[in-house]
């Protein structure tokens, strides 16, 4: 924190958040255009026409059918205009680039943990290379929490047993607040984490300083082995879960899904709520046996595993 | 004129089990400003905490259990029943020339909900508190939470059969007991406003009803309905919560609307430019303001697909509000305007609407409201509109009916000097959590960062403002009844049937059956002005 007397406009980070800015700009001065004519007609009907000020009253108007259409018509074209320009922007805020390096975010009452692909681990601190697109995926462990980086004008709310994403691209290097935004129980105001941007190239030495020995695939493959999951799934006794990142998968009811993170989720710890077609429900639920971070660390492995020649379920 | 008035009646008895729609409402007066004082002083509170950036006054459980207070109470037990209630049941019967509601033993039933939910939600206060908030967001609710949600939740639930039954009754009313000759398009356009909120009432509650009872189960008896570790689903009930509490908003400003469609045109002593535009405007914001709810929920995890969507219902809701705006305006065109307290009242109502409804668009933005959601601009926009204006509205309609509730009349310069001070002090409050709100304050935050003191301190400075305009009528309205002059039938020269009657109003409202000739706001003609 500076030890400015007071702010007046948030940091811009990204390219994005100059954009919202512009179009917040551009909004406040249409709705201007709107708005300063009736309280104008305010001030100048309550002058002109106040009881005994000598004024042409006259043929008063009951009501005006055009003048209603044009109040009603002008505003709401104006409007659309800018809910189109607010509606890209949008649709981009939400749709994350492919190469975007992804972080895995836990949160919980009252604290931040982040999870590199690396297998870096860092609570209520994140680093993040400046002008690269970043995508965190994110879930909470108890309460519903929102990650919200006002430097970059986005925020998304964290849930507890779903998988909700955020990503961005920031410019500038710097080190940036971030809150949680939705109320979450007694320490709710001391939620707080710092977003660092680093130089590509610090960011690289802080990702060596803070090397683990295995990165969160390998972490991953560690829990897979613990806790047995090969003695049926590696042994045909279960499906194969070759390239199971990239398949769709049909259930004993005829339906399919793609094997995404929140399908690959609910089958660990809901193994028997849809059941892959042709196999027995054997699986027991690794609900106690495994936390979030964990299953994060264990669904980069999952996601990672190639395709293999023979597969029993196209 | 002869005909004693519907004060005359002695005793508790004559109070307590009365089945007169007036008296009904001046129980109402005096529940509503109880709760306005309770949830006001929990404001106090939060904003003397906020002076500085360090949660020092209060614990942060302290301050979770001040705000959570300061929304209940406000938002059920004051902002709902305030106009409704009060003078929806003073005026409906006596603006469609009926002699009393349609179920007056209804009525009287549903101010005892009113209190018995108040008072269930006061024991709670009393055993420790809440900290979930108003919007008891699930799983943090029923999982996770130490305070007496489901005391809290019981207070709520009881309530909403009072909003349930207010809502069936003016329903009934405005159908079965306008006089001869009161068609729908000659009904006065608080008449029109009540209906559009009563439908609002009897269709939105019973969901806030059943979605309450369903976070009671969870937590009460852990029957998985919003927890995921049950197998619910948190959203589900953020869909639930503000399919109600959208259209509850509407609750609180259709009326507020009402009442300065009267002050503006018995201001102007003319009849209101575009009358079928304002009138359906209100029915139009009722029905689309069911369709809104999903803009609570831009950042929540809802589809992208479905934001988009609402976010367009979002910019259509506006258009009803703005029509009103432009035609209140154009009312005093060619006007014969007297610059009385209640038309003050409107004129603060306006200002404080326009700038909250302008700012509700920035929200509906999806762009603007990744960044400003949760933040204080969310608190500043839902203030002006839920708090300025709608209080706004409710103070306005105090002053004017007044004298005819009361038979007296109060301190003219007073009721100015208050109408001033609450435009002056509101903006002074809620205008700076704009700023605050894009700089990036969280709401429902105790501690704050040290650069966004100077801001906090202006809000809290305003609210001092605020606070004292709005206790101030307390004073000179009650003074009032013993020292005031006694009010004319007619004070504000104003048409209408409730000032063609006496003040106060006999217990029966009239004379003889009415029968209307007239159009509603008939300025024309001093003889429409004949006592009834």
């Amino acid at each position: 924190m500076s030890e400015r007397f007071t702010r007046l406009w948030p940091e811009q980070a990204s390219t994005y958040a100059a954009q919202v800015d512009w179009l917040v700009i551009g909004f406040t001065a249409m709705m201007v255009l709107f708005v300063v004519p009736v309280f104008v007609a305010l001030w100048v009907f309550i002058w002109r026409y106040r009881r005994g000020r000598p004024a042409n009253r006259d043929r008063r108007p009951q009501g005006n059918l055009s003048i209603e259409v044009a109040w009603i018509v002008l505003p709401f074209i104006g409007s659309l205009i800018v809910f189109g320009f607010s509606a890209w922007l949008f649709m981009n805020a939400r749709t994350p680039p492919s190469d975007a390096l992804e972080i895995q975010v836990t949160a919980r009452q009252w604290m931040w943990k982040f999870q590199h692909p690396g297998g870096q681990r860092e609570i209520n601190t994140l680093h993040v290379p400046a002008r690269r697109p970043v995508k965190l995926t994110m879930i909470s462990e108890d309460a519903i929490h929102s990650l919200f980086l006002p430097a970059l004008r986005i925020k998304q709310d964290v849930l507890p047993g779903r998988y909700t994403m955020l990503w961005f691209q920031a410019e500038r290097s710097g080190s940036y607040e971030a809150f949680c935004a939705e109320y979450c129980g007694t320490d709710h105001a001391a939620m707080l984490a710092r977003l660092v941007v680093l130089e590509p190239a610090h960011y690289q030495r802080w990702l060596e300083n803070n090397g683990t020995q295995a990165d969160l695939v390998e972490q991953g493959q560690v829990l897979y082995r613990q806790h047995g999951c090969g003695r049926c799934h590696d042994q045909g006794l279960a499906p194969s879960l070759a390239g199971i990142g990239q398949r769709t998968v049909t259930f004993t009811d005829g339906s399919q899904a793609t094997a995404d993170a929140a399908y690959l989720r609910e089958s660990i710890l809901l193994p028997n709520k849809r059941l892959v077609a042709g196999y027995a429900p054997t699986m027991p639920s690794y609900r106690n046996l495994l936390d979030e971070e964990a299953l994060q660390r264990l669904l980069a492995y999952l996601q990672s595993l190639p395709a293999s020649g023979t597969e029993d379920n196209p | 004129m002869s005909s004693p008035s519907y004060l005359d009646a002695q005793g508790l008895r004559s109070w307590f089990l009365t089945h007169d729609h007036k008296r009904i409402a001046v129980l109402y007066i005096i529940t509503v400003t109880f709760f306005f004082f309770a949830g006001g002083l929990a404001a106090s509170l939060i904003r003397i905490e906020l002076v500085t950036p360090e949660g020092d006054l209060l614990t942060a459980d302290g301050y979770n259990r001040a705000f959570t207070l300061h929304g209940v109470i406000m938002v059920w037990f004051f902002l709902i029943p305030s106009i409704p209630s009060v003078f929806g049941n003073f005026l409906v019967p006596i603006m469609i020339g009926a002699r009393d509601m349609a179920f007056p033993r209804l009525n009287l039933l549903s101010w005892y909900l009113l209190l018995g939910g108040g008072l269930f939600t006061l024991l709670a206060l009393l055993l420790g508190g809440v900290d979930t908030g108003w919007t008891f967001y699930t799983p943090l609710s029923t999982m996770f939470s130490n305070g007496h949600v489901v005391a809290v939740i019981c207070g709520v639930f009881i309530a909403g059969f009072s909003s349930i039954l207010t809502g069936i009754n003016i329903i009934a009313t405005v159908h079965t007991l306008r006089a001869p000759g009161m068609t729908w398009m000659r009904l006065p356009l608080f008449i029109w406003s009540m209906y559009a909120t009563s439908v609002i009432l009897v269709l939105a509650t019973p969901v806030l009803a059943i979605t309450l009872l369903l976070v009671a189960a969870e937590h009460l008896f852990n029957i998985g309905v919003f927890d995921p570790n049950l197998g619910g689903d948190p959203l589900l009930f953020q869909h639930l919560f503000w399919f109600y509490s959208h259209p509850a908003v509407y609750i609180m400003i259709l009326p507020a609307m009402g009442v300065v469609s009267e002050l503006i045109t018995a201001a102007a002593h003319k009849r209101i430019f575009g009358y079928e535009f304002v009138a359906w405007s209100s029915v139009a914001i009722a029905i689309i303001g069911f369709l809104v709810w999903g803009h609570h929920m831009f950042v929540a995890g809802q589809s992208m697909y479905a934001s988009l969507v609402f976010s367009l219902l979002s910019f259509l809701v506006a258009i009803p509000s703005a029509i009103k705006a432009y035609n209140w305006s154009a009312t005093l065109y060619k006007s014969d305007l007297t610059l009385h307290a209640p038309f003050l009242f409107a004129l603060t109502f306006i200002g404080l609407f326009i700038i909250g409804g302008v700012t509700g668009l920035f929200l509906a933005l999806l762009a603007a409201d990744l960044h400003a959601h949760d933040t204080y601009f969310v608190v500043a926009h839902f203030h002006y509109i839920m708090v300025g204006a709608a209080v706004a509205g409710y103070f306005g309609a105090l002053h004017f009916w007044w004298p005819k509730i009361t038979g007296r009349l109060y301190s003219a310069l007073w009721g100015k000097i208050t109408a001033v001070l609450i435009f002056c002090g509101f903006n002074l409050t809620f205008f700076p959590q704009f700023l605050l709100g894009y700089l990036g304050m969280p709401r429902r935050y105790h501690s704050y960062a040290p650069d966004l003191q100077f801001l906090n301190v202006m809000s809290s400075a305003g609210a001092s403002i605020l606070a004292l305009a709005y206790v101030l009528p307390f004073f000179y309205l009650l003074a009032s009844l013993r020292w005031g002059e006694r009010a004319p039938m007619n004070p504000w020269e104003a048409a209408g049937l409730e000032w063609r009657v006496p003040s106060p109003p006999p217990a029966h409202n009239f004379q003889s059956p009415v029968t209307v000739d007239f159009e509603a706001y008939d300025y024309t003609e001093q003889a429409r002005r004949d006592p009834l």
